[in-house]
């Protein structure tokens, strides 16, 4: 029995859930077993037949009077309640914030370890697995051991597939027997972002700035650039430890990842803890005036000069174009 | 108040990640060191929770003799104690990790009311050190934090998602987690730097249980897709082409 955490989304399978579903799948397909779901909230009996499109034979919907908002420890006191009730060799966790949380809340309640970022996993007596470190940038070959196995699958490098033949998805309600204890830590309230403009993670077009902007006067021009592409503005890690643009405009290892169709880095060299940051982008046209400078080796168009003088010229130029 | 930040010291790495023949670890032979990112944030906050409210702030590592370079960091950037969990060097998954941190919590002389972490480390990555910490101590554990405040005897953490921030409120003492950009590390003066080279670090011996279940066979460095990109000029006179890129090509105007 493979058991994988499924987080909705607005009352849907959250993408890194599918993706998780989908390394999930992989495993049982390997040692001959089903693969389970354990679900939270109302919708989990209304998300079943989605489910069972990627291969879920049971979803186990988790229903508790106090489970009206996230609570970490009383989702992983949960989670290894119906592991245990299921006998589950392995738990599949999404590659998400409370995918890493809850299995590492398990996973303390056992004493053992979690492989986290998980790409590929070879399922025997040990796992042999690869997983993800320095956030994409270097792989590592890993044997977990453990009598139940806990890992997650890395966000949005597993490709997301539904089973070949779709599973006929039962749903079965369980009650877990929760302590007080276990709601010291939960959700209190939410408070909506007050950001204005496209979010960088859902931009279809990033122009972002570097060390080689020299200035935060200097990003004006980028906001024009991004506001004539109907897109959004981020930066290197460099650029805010200057202080030249808040960390919610990073984008790297430690900030946002991106995945627009264009990516437009200005006076950006291209450090690995950057270029994990925007791997996901289609095509990356870079404006640099080193030519040896590692984003022009990752970039599919370059413009080898200042962007001070190639960015404002661009602006004028597509402003006539409108 | 006082409180704890647990750091680790990795690699500065560049442009470029090189390996050691063997595959084991990255070749640091032209590498500098520093604080994996969101722990240098663990450490500034720790720092300003006991300015704000009193107390003191103790930065902890465990690693080899090394990773004392990293602890003088944190004593120059206003942290009041530093302590070494000194190993071999060797690296410690996060289960073993955590439960030496919370043998020394235990022991400790200070009552700790905040220990914060980093969320992940920069290059093991694995999620898990903060958690074990509070589950062997039995303290409640937030995770993931970008915003943090403390209000008498409760820390008020949030934690970003799609569309805004969800809100924990709990009581101290707690292990918090947290993310870069929660604040804005402090730059040392050279005074705190020398400040820091002479003040004592005790070290510890850990012991080393054994209990993680990751094993790690050997790091690769994915194929990285160089791309032969097409130059579109080496001035503004590029501007031309550039356009009919955006337009032709890559049909985003």
């Amino acid at each position: 029995m493979v058991l994988t955490l499924v987080e909705l989304d607005e009352g849907a399978p959250a993408e890194t859930s599918l993706e998780a579903l989908t390394l999930a799948r992989d495993i049982a397909g390997q040692t001959d077993s089903a693969v389970s779901a354990v679900v939270f909230g109302d919708e989990a009996g209304a998300v079943a037949d989605e489910l069972g499109d990627y291969g879920v034979s049971e979803v186990h919907a988790v229903e508790h009077d106090r489970l009206d908002s996230y609570a970490p420890e009383a989702w992983a006191e949960s989670v290894d309640q119906v592991a245990n009730e299921l006998d589950a060799g392995v738990v599949v966790a999404p590659g998400s914030d409370r995918g890493h949380e809850v299995l590492s809340h398990v996973a303390a309640r056992r004493g053992v370890s979690i492989a986290a970022n998980c790409l590929d996993v070879d399922a025997g007596e040990e796992y042999e697995l690869t997983r993800q470190r320095w956030g994409g940038t270097l792989l590592e070959e890993a044997r977990l051991g453990g009598d139940t196995k806990f890992l997650t699958s890395a966000a949005h490098e597993v490709g997301i597939e539904p089973a070949a033949e779709p599973a006929d998805s039962s749903v079965h309600s369980f009650s877990p027997s929760l302590d007080d204890d276990v709601f010291r830590v939960q959700v209190d309230r939410y408070e909506e972002s007050e950001a204005e403009g496209v979010p960088l993670g859902e931009a279809r077009v990033v122009v972002s700035g570097g060390r080689g902007v020299g200035g935060p006067d200097g990003y004006d021009q980028l906001e024009e650039l991004a506001d004539l592409l109907g897109g959004a503005v981020g930066a290197s890690r460099a650029a805010v430890n200057e202080g030249w643009r808040p960390h919610d405009d990073q984008i790297g290892q430690t900030g946002a990842k991106i995945s627009p169709k264009l990516y437009i880095p200005c006076g950006i060299s291209g450090a690995v803890q950057h270029m994990v940051g925007c791997k996901g982008a289609e095509n990356i046209l870079a404006i640099n005036t080193d030519p040896e400078a590692a984003i022009i080796q990752k970039a599919d168009y370059a413009v080898i000069a200042d962007l001070h003088d190639v960015v404002p010229e661009l602006n004028e130029e597509l402003r006539e174009t409108q | 108040m006082n409180t704890l930040a647990c750091v680790k010291r990795v690699p500065d790495t560049g442009a470029k990640i090189v390996l050691t023949d063997d595959q084991q670890g990255i070749d640091t032979s032209t590498l500098g060191f520093t604080m994996s990112p969101h722990e240098e944030c663990a450490l500034e906050e720790a720092v300003q929770l006991t300015e704000d409210h009193g107390g003191t702030a103790t930065v902890l590592t465990l690693g080899s003799g090394e990773a004392d370079e990293q602890l003088r960091t944190g004593l120059a950037m206003e942290a009041d104690d530093a302590v070494l969990l000194e190993t071999d060097g060797e690296e410690w998954g996060p289960v073993d990790t955590g439960s030496a941190i919370a043998d020394y919590v235990r022991d400790a002389e200070a009552d700790f009311d905040v220990l914060l972490f980093g969320n992940e480390s920069a290059d093991a990555g694995n999620y898990q050190v903060g958690v074990t910490v509070a589950n062997q101590l039995g303290l409640p554990c937030v995770t993931g934090i970008k915003n943090l405040d403390v209000e008498g005897d409760t820390v008020v953490a949030k934690r970003e998602v799609s569309g805004g921030e969800e809100v924990y409120e709990v009581d101290l003492p707690a292990v918090v987690t947290v993310k870069e950009g929660l604040n804005e590390p402090r730059y040392p003066s050279v005074r705190s730097k020398m400040e820091a080279q002479k003040q004592d670090v005790p070290s510890v011996q850990p012991e080393h249980r054994g209990a993680d279940t990751l094993e790690r066979v050997r790091l690769d460095a994915p194929e990285q897709a160089d791309s032969e990109a097409e130059i579109l000029g080496e001035s503004a006179d590029a501007v031309d082409d550039v356009v009919e890129v955006l337009r032709e090509d890559l049909e985003v105007l």
